[in-house]
Parts: C-alpha cells; sequence; structure tokens
C-alpha cells in the first residue's frame, strides 16, 4: 500500500487571509457584520422617532402660526381636549376590535396549518395568506370600496339571497351603522381585518407549530378532554404567538390613515389627525404628541401582556 | 364454562384478566404495516419489555395501548375492558415520554398535578399529592422551576412522577432513559426496577437497548418487522433465542450455520453459541470430556476491560467470536494459534432462520 499524500491547503491569497483575521478575532467579525445595519437603524430610525419625541416637547404660537422650540407640556394637554381625546378613543376601539376579530379568525386558520397540514396543502396555506400581501394597498382598499358600497357586491349578494332586511338592519343599528357599508365602522373594521389577518395568522402558526405534539398527547394521556387539553396546554402556548399577531395588527390599525379615509365615516382616526396636523395644519407639534399615543399604548399593552405571563412559555 | 382458551394462553383459563391483551393486532400507516399481527398478555404487575430495532412497531405497540393510535384490526383489552374506540384520557393507563413531553409553561409542581387538574380535585388536596409524588421520585424543593431550568434525569423523573400521580392501572414508558447518559440510565434502571416492585404496576417498557430489557424486565417481547419474534424471561431470550434475529440482536452471538452444526453436534439446523461459552486453549492442547475443539488464529482483539472480545479464524474459513476473561491463562495476542473450546450444550439450536 502506497502512503496517501497529504491533500495541499490552497496557495495563500489576499481574500484567504482576510477570512483567517476574521475568523480569529470574533469580535472584529460581529462588528463588520453589526455596524452596517445598526447604523441604519440608530440614525435614520431611532434619529428620526426622537426627533419626533423632542418635536412633540414643543408647542405652536396661536397667533403667528411658528413653532416654539422651547419644552413644554403645552402640546401634550392639547391632547386631553374632549375632541382630542375622543379620537384617541374611537382609534383604539377600531384597533381593539381589529385585533379581537382577527385574533379570532386567524387562530383556527393557524391552528390548521400548524397541526394538520402538510407538503402541498401547507405551501398551498402559505400562497393563500401571503398572496394578497402582493397586491398594492391601495388597489385592495379601493376594491373594496366597491365591494362595499351600496350598489356593490356585498350589497347585491344580500339581495339576491333576500337578505336585504339583514343589512339594512346592521346599518340601522348605531355605531356600527351608517348610510352604507362603506362609509361605516363595520367596513372600516372589515377592510382592516382583510388587510391585517396575514400579520396575525403567520406568528400565531409559527407558535403553534413549536408546540410538539407529545405535549398534546401527554395531556390527553393525563386526563385532560380536548377541550382542557386546549384551554391548559395548546392556547397558554400560543399566547406569545397571538401577542405578536396582535402588535402588528394593533400598531398598524393605530398609525394607518389611508383606509380610514376611503372607508368609513367622517369622524377622525389617529393616523389622518397626524397626517393633517403635519401637513395642512402645520402643526408639527401636536402632530408629534399624537405620534407618540401610540407608542405609548403599545408599551402599556405589551407591559400588560407581560405581567399576564404572556411571554412565559418564549 | 367457555373461557377464551382457544387462545392457547394460560391468562385465558385464570379468571384474574390480563392487563394489556393483544389478539391478531394490527397498524397500517398507508401500506406500510407497522404493527403487523400480534398476540400478546402481559400480567398484572408485570415489567414487561418490548425490544427491537427502530421501526419494529414497538413504539406503536405503546402508542396503542395509550390509545394515541387505533388499531387497523384486531382487539386490545386492559383489564378485561375492550378499548376499541376509547380515547387516551379516558383509559386507565399512563405514559413516560421520551421526550418527557413536560408542559413548558407550567412550573414542576403544576406540571405533577396537571393530571389531578383537570379531574377537578382542589388545589390543596393535589398540591398535597403532587409533593408527594415528587418526594418519590426524590425530587422535593424543585416545585416552583420551570422544566426548562432542570437536568435530564431531573425531567426524567418529573415525567415519572407525573404519571404515577393519577394511579394509573398500567405505566407506559416509552424508551425513557434514552436521553441519559450512561452512568444516570443505569442508576434509573436500579429505581424504575424498585418502584415497579414497590407499587406492584405493570410496567410497559418500549427499549431497543438489550441490556436495559434484559436487566429490568420479567419478560421480553421481541419486535421485528412489526410482529413479535419471542416472548419470554430475559434468561430465556437470552440463553435461548428462538430465531437467528434473536440470537443477533441480543447480546453479540454466534451463529452457526446448518452444516457446522451438524459437524458439531449431529444436528442439522442453525445454532447459537454465546461468545462467552468460548474458552481459549493453547494450540496443540485437547479439550475436556464432550467438549468441542476448533483450531484457528486470532484474527482480532478488542480490549473491554473485564473481558477481551477475540475473533478467531478458524482452519474451515469461518469465524467464531469469544469473550475471554482478563484472567485467561491463554494470552490473546493477535496472529496467535489457538483453539478455541465449548461444551456441546453450548449450541443452542434454533427453531427457524
Amino acid at each position: 500500500m502506497s502512503m496517501l499524500a497529504t491533500i495541499q491547503a490552497p496557495k495563500d491569497g489576499f481574500l484567504r487571509r482576510v477570512s483567517d483575521v476574521l475568523v480569529a478575532r470574533r469580535g472584529l467579525y460581529l462588528m463588520l457584520l453589526l455596524v452596517p445595519p445598526l447604523l441604519w437603524l440608530g440614525i435614520v430610525y431611532l434619529g428620526s422617532l426622537f426627533a419626533l419625541l423632542a418635536q412633540s416637547f414643543f408647542s405652536i404660537d396661536e397667533f403667528s402660526g411658528t413653532i416654539v422650540r422651547e419644552p413644554t407640556l403645552k402640546t401634550y394637554g392639547e391632547l386631553l381636549s374632549p375632541s382630542n381625546l375622543d379620537i384617541i378613543l374611537r382609534t383604539l376601539s377600531v384597533s381593539v376590535i381589529v385585533t379581537l376579530l382577527a385574533a379570532v379568525i386567524a387562530f383556527p386558520i393557524a391552528y390548521y396549518a400548524a397541526r394538520y397540514a402538510s407538503g402541498r396543502i401547507k405551501a398551498a396555506f402559505y400562497l393563500a395568506v401571503m398572496m394578497p400581501l402582493w397586491s398594492s394597498y391601495l388597489v385592495k382598499v379601493y376594491a373594496w370600496k366597491l365591494l362595499l358600497a351600496k350598489e356593490g357586491v356585498i350589497g347585491w349578494i344580500m339581495d339576491r339571497l333576500g337578505l336585504s332586511w339583514l343589512l339594512d338592519a346592521w346599518l340601522a343599528a348605531p355605531l356600527v351603522g351608517g348610510p352604507s357599508l362603506s362609509v361605516s365602522y363595520t367596513g372600516m373594521v372589515l377592510v382592516f381585518l382583510y388587510l391585517w389577518t396575514p400579520f396575525m395568522i403567520l406568528p400565531v402558526q409559527a407558535a403553534l407549530e413549536r408546540v410538539p405534539s407529545s405535549l398534546i398527547e401527554a395531556s390527553g394521556d393525563l386526563g385532560a378532554s380536548p377541550g382542557q387539553t386546549f384551554r391548559k396546554v395548546v392556547f397558554p402556548l400560543a399566547v406569545p404567538g397571538l401577542v405578536a399577531g396582535a402588535i402588528f395588527t394593533f400598531s398598524l390599525t393605530l398609525g394607518d390613515y389611508i383606509v380610514p379615509q376611503i372607508v368609513g365615516p367622517s369622524s377622525l382616526i389617529l393616523g389622518q389627525v397626524v397626517y393633517t396636523q403635519q401637513g395642512t395644519a402645520g402643526n408639527i407639534p401636536l402632530a408629534a404628541a399624537f405620534s407618540v399615543v401610540p407608542v405609548v399604548i403599545m408599551g402599556v399593552f405589551l407591559t400588560i401582556a407581560k405581567r399576564m405571563g404572556a411571554f412565559d412559555a418564549l | 364454562m367457555k373461557t377464551r382458551s382457544h387462545f392457547g394462553h394460560p391468562m385465558a383459563i385464570s379468571s384474574t384478566p390480563s392487563a394489556v391483551s393483544f389478539r391478531g393486532v394490527e397498524r397500517h400507516f398507508g401500506s406500510v404495516k407497522a404493527v403487523d399481527g400480534v398476540d400478546l398478555d402481559i400480567a398484572p404487575g408485570e415489567f414487561f419489555a418490548m425490544l427491537g430495532p427502530s421501526g419494529s412497531g414497538k413504539t406503536t405497540c405503546l402508542r396503542l395501548i395509550a390509545g394515541f393510535e387505533q388499531p387497523t384490526s384486531g382487539h386490545i383489552e386492559i383489564f378485561g375492558e375492550t378499548v376499541e374506540g376509547v380515547p387516551a384520557y379516558r383509559r386507565p393507563v399512563n405514559t413516560v415520554f421520551q421526550d418527557y413531553a413536560l408542559f413548558p409553561h407550567l412550573n414542576i409542581l403544576d406540571n405533577v398535578c396537571y393530571g389531578l387538574m383537570v379531574r377537578g380535585i382542589g388545589k390543596d388536596e393535589r398540591y398535597r399529592q403532587g409533593r408527594d409524588a415528587l418526594a418519590m421520585v426524590k425530587l422535593m424543593g424543585m416545585e416552583q422551576r420551570k422544566p426548562g431550568q432542570l437536568s435530564g434525569g431531573q425531567r426524567q423523573r418529573v415525567a415519572l412522577a407525573r404519571a404515577l400521580v393519577v394511579r394509573p392501572k398500567v405505566l407506559l414508558l416509552d424508551e425513557p432513559l434514552g436521553a441519559l447518559d450512561l452512568k444516570l440510565r443505569e442508576e434509573m434502571q436500579g429505581e424504575l426496577k424498585s418502584l415497579q416492585r414497590s407499587l406492584g404496576l405493570s410496567f410497559v417498557f418500549v427499549t431497543h437497548d438489550q441490556g436495559e430489557a434484559l436487566s429490568m424486565a420479567d419478560r421480553v417481547a421481541v419486535f421485528n418487522d412489526g410482529r413479535i419474534v419471542q416472548v419470554a424471561s430475559p434468561q430465556d431470550i437470552y440463553e435461548r433465542p428462538r430465531t437467528r434475529f434473536v440470537a443477533d440482536f441480543v447480546g453479540s452471538s454466534n451463529v452457526i450455520e446448518p452444516m457446522q452444526t451438524k459437524a458439531w453436534a449431529g444436528i442439522d439446523k442453525a445454532a447459537s453459541l454465546r461468545p462467552e461459552k468460548i474458552a481459549l486453549l493453547p494450540d496443540g492442547a485437547s479439550g475436556s470430556d464432550g467438549a468441542v475443539v476448533v483450531p484457528g488464529t486470532i484474527a482480532q482483539v478488542l480490549y473491554h476491560g473485564a473481558v477481551n472480545r477475540v475473533e478467531l479464524a478458524l482452519a474451515n474459513g469461518g469465524r467464531l467470536l469469544a469473550a475471554v476473561p482478563a484472567t485467561s491463562p491463554v494470552l490473546p495476542i493477535q496472529g496467535a494459534s489457538v483453539r478455541a473450546s465449548f461444551a456441546r450444550e453450548a449450541l443452542h439450536v434454533m427453531e427457524s432462520a
């Protein structure tokens, strides 16, 4: 038997030497990896966020309409005026309803996809959930306006099914009703639901996917009925996914200003107020103060979720 | 009185029903027959091991008892009651899972008390029983920890306590020691055995580790290809393997081909010969009366501490594996000419190939 020849390492080139240095110095390697995105996030994102925060502590001179660059809480005081408080509460209610409904719709779909679907069906699931995200947001909202309009598709279908009376009764109801679906809160919530439900389905599905089937079997093995297993094991373990999904649906609804402009009643929603205050009204401090509201609300929401043990299973 | 004597099993005659009985049970997954006609009876209070390579159907059989799977055909009874269509949560059996399956969002005490909680037992009573169960597996003081903070061995004990606290009639264990390191595994083997004795429960234990099955079980069922090849006491399984598969799978064995058996013992059938039954003699020595003596050379020696495993190349071209004590007078040296000697009775003739 002949001796095996040693396989020669390739000749040292410049890139190879760079690799050698990077492998030896992990710190340098990580820094090169992280500095560009951190610079981007730090300057562009956090920078503008802090600029916004700073603006909210300025105020506007009521006579000249110019910004007074002195720290004051006056602008925040304005937030608490009845009309502004109304806007905040209205936005909050819509966001909460959209989030709850999205969770109710998303859960069974996510559960099916995580526990039962596999192979082609799973691929079809991802496609079906993601596909609405491929087309333009504006196109979708205007399409919904047509669906919801008085002479629109939904009205026509209800008419054909002999259910016009049901639609009319719904529209006659206070708060949720209106002259037609397209100018009612019902319509607005439906469009928000359509837009944001994928953002709820995916994290819930990911959370359920991480629940090993042996846990569900163990629960049954120990005597828990399927309902008990769902309440005591499956649901608690899906909560982090639900909270993650809720962060999306909640904050996306809180900040949106296009949907309420196209669909829904004439009363303003928070996003619209920010839009008009910084634009036509030129009241940047008030716009900034309004922008801080969703940040605070999300902070409160996450704190409550953490207190309730939503992240214990993480 | 018409008993179930046509099953030809002693349990059918006695009045106490088996803890678990299978009659012609099959379980198919598509075209794969995971369990292909299994009959078995597990006695109350018995430590029963199901041994086999992966994919041999042993785990599926365990899952059929637990109720996670339903048989494609055949009949299963637990303490005389038919369990077809009875869901897992209504069966008097509990399982210790291979991955322990502890609930990650509950602390140790709540994990152990889970089965009591879903039965609606009040907090004080269930925590009292839960603490007793934790004491039984020597895990006091861990009540408030989460499963993620425990070592593998501790998690295994929690899983055991959680299954036992609801007082099952049969405890099912699915390779419970597989994830533990060797030292801990040996320790747990002893503990499981004494726990089973003191509780007087039927334990059904699935394993692919033949050492585990032999050391713990009262009876061992050896599985292959969805069927039971042999059910017997550990001694019988080891000393008297019924088939070549059992001889090969349980411990290491020399399988002697029929022609060779005929030459050595006058029986025209395959036989098994355990390596430790073979002694080494110096070249040219003659064996004692009734012993078979075969000349050969040492092809390889593997040192195992207490024994040397010696591979012999026989003069007729065959090979023999011998386990020679380190105290043997003949030093096993590679290439040396020696003689292998064994009693004729050491050749165990097998029923089928």
